[in-house]
């Protein structure tokens, strides 16, 4: 790629291990367990790092096509956070399918963060705190509840964003990343009842998905994240 | 640098080049005063400005339309597989899910043709019109059982909506220089995932054919089980995304290939769709 954001990772094998590194950390562990007001994500290579952000103006997400990428990231946090406590603390009875198709989509989400964190490089936000204190993971109703909002939500706000990158190839990744959201969102949707899919809740009487903007999704996004987000400088 | 033999040069392969260049005169005019006073070696650039000012616009508007009829093509190409096969005695397993699925699924594929008819007339441009009659759902033979077998009319579905995907992922960056039918686009891509996630469960049942190995995102090049559409496929195995290879972050090669959906050319697509085009 000619632009300077996507270069080599300055520390390749940084994120050689990320799945099974994270996942000893404790604090995914006590969160899983305890219900946590709010845990600290811990970002490839798991280092210890304190997010630092002046409370008033949360974390800046940056502008242009910097602070689209971003705001993937932020979103792809949050996906990501989320399914790794469900594969750690599984909900009663989770049949094999279910955890065999939600350990994928964790991989999935846990592929997109980690591929935002090398691309942004330095020009990366920080690990975001997440917030999932709503959620009940030994209940699937609530589990499964949750990852329809989050891939829903996920697929608007890549729909809504497209239009804001300056960047063919940055839009070309924004795509290749929002239909692999749209499977997760149809089989979390048929999960819960076999047949939602696509049904009238998300897809218009145009046969259309939806389309939301930064603020729209950082707003319905926001209880689940502990880190305030400063969205300002996002091009709208 | 003769400009009149450039010209010539053009119009062998572009045969309205001075129609195109005759609505700038002005910038005609302006280029060849430009001539005493520019030095020549400025005067190449000057040249590929003039000839941006005659060719710029319209190229976009073309490309857009181009998207546009392209995608329509496609969209009714869906959309009377579905129509067809809704209404086949015997195909879909009567009183199951799978009715009401395919029916969602025609429905929005009905609606993507009208809407995209809307846009492409709201240019000023043609949409291109199918009958089902322009169809050949067996590829010319491919699949001969395609509306009289439930799995092999689901194989194929599958293959529609894997490329419906690919191809609208692949024409985003041409409409770039037009947000709302960016957007639009978008709208309508994520759809196509989502019925693709769901035949792809179908598929997986029993009656669908019981390819259990089957996910609803695409794993490696060509995970559908029938060869015959590996071109659906092509290129689905890519680990490097913006330059970063996925395995090298610590995910398996699976994975890695899932997380990240790839897309098709419109030549490569045309190339697919073509073979159910009498």
């Amino acid at each position: 790629m000619k632009n300077s954001l996507i270069e080599p990772q300055e520390n390749p094998s940084q994120g050689s291990d990320i799945l099974n590194a994270s996942f000893k950390r404790r604090s995914f562990l006590q969160y899983a367990g305890a219900g946590l007001a709010g845990v600290a994500l811990i970002a490839a290579g798991c280092k210890k790092e304190q997010v630092s952000h002046d409370m008033g103006e949360g974390v800046d997400l940056g502008s242009g096509d910097i602070g689209i990428l971003n705001y993937a990231y932020a979103l792809e946090q949050l996906e990501a956070a989320f399914y790794a406590a469900v594969i750690q603390n599984p909900y009663a009875n989770m049949p094999a399918n279910e955890l065999a198709l939600l350990t994928d989509i964790r991989d999935h989400e846990l592929a997109h963060r980690e591929f935002f964190k090398a691309a942004l490089s330095t020009k990366a936000i920080p690990a975001l705190e997440v917030n999932f204190s709503s959620i009940n993971f030994s209940s699937r109703d609530s589990v499964l509840g949750t990852a329809k909002v989050f891939e829903d939500l996920g697929v608007s706000a890549y729909n809504g964003a497209g239009k804001l990158i300056q960047s063919k190839e940055y839009l070309l990744l924004a795509g290749k990343i929002v239909s692999v959201e749209a499977r997760h969102a149809a089989l979390i949707r048929d999960l819960l009842e076999n047949g939602s899919f696509a049904n009238s809740e998300v897809i218009d009487m145009n046969g259309l998905d939806k389309a939301r903007t930064p603020k729209e999704v950082l707003t319905m996004a926001q209880s689940f994240i502990k880190t305030t987000i400063n969205a300002s400088s996002l091009p709208s | 640098m003769n400009i009149v033999n450039i010209l010539e040069e053009i119009e062998k392969v572009d045969a309205e080049v001075y129609e195109r260049l005759n609505p700038r005169r002005a910038a005609m005019k302006q280029f060849f005063n430009f001539g005493s006073k520019v030095a020549v070696a400025a005067v190449p650039l000057a040249l590929g400005s003039m000839f941006k000012k005659a060719y710029g616009q319209t190229s976009t508007a073309v490309a857009v339309e181009e998207v546009l009829n392209f995608a329509l093509t496609l969209e009714y190409l869906e959309y009377y597989f579905y129509q067809k096969g809704a209404d086949t005695a015997g195909l879909i397993p009567a009183g199951s899910p799978a009715v009401g699925a395919i029916n969602t699924i025609r429905d929005h594929e009905q609606a993507h043709v009208n809407l995209l008819k809307t846009a492409i007339t709201g240019l000023g441009k043609t949409p291109v019109a199918f009958t089902a009659g322009q169809f050949d759902y067996t590829a010319k033979g491919t699949f001969p059982t395609v509306f009289s077998n439930y799995p092999t009319f689901l194989a194929v579905a599958q293959a529609f909506e894997d490329t419906g995907v690919r191809a609208y992922k692949g024409q985003a960056g041409n409409l770039i220089g037009t947000p709302g039918v960016l957007q639009t686009a978008l709208q309508i891509h994520s759809v196509e995932a989502r019925h693709a996630s769901h035949i792809r469960q179908m598929r997986k049942a029993p009656a669908g054919g019981g390819v259990s190995a089957l996910k609803p995102w695409i794993t490696g090049a060509n995970d559908s089980g029938v060869p015959q559409v590996d071109p659906v496929y092509k290129g689905e195995d890519n680990l490097i995304q913006g330059g970063v290879n996925i395995t090298s972050l610590g995910f398996s090669t699976n994975a890695s290939t899932e997380a990240f959906d790839e897309p098709l050319t419109m030549a490569e697509v045309k190339a697919i769709a073509g073979l159910f085009i009498r």
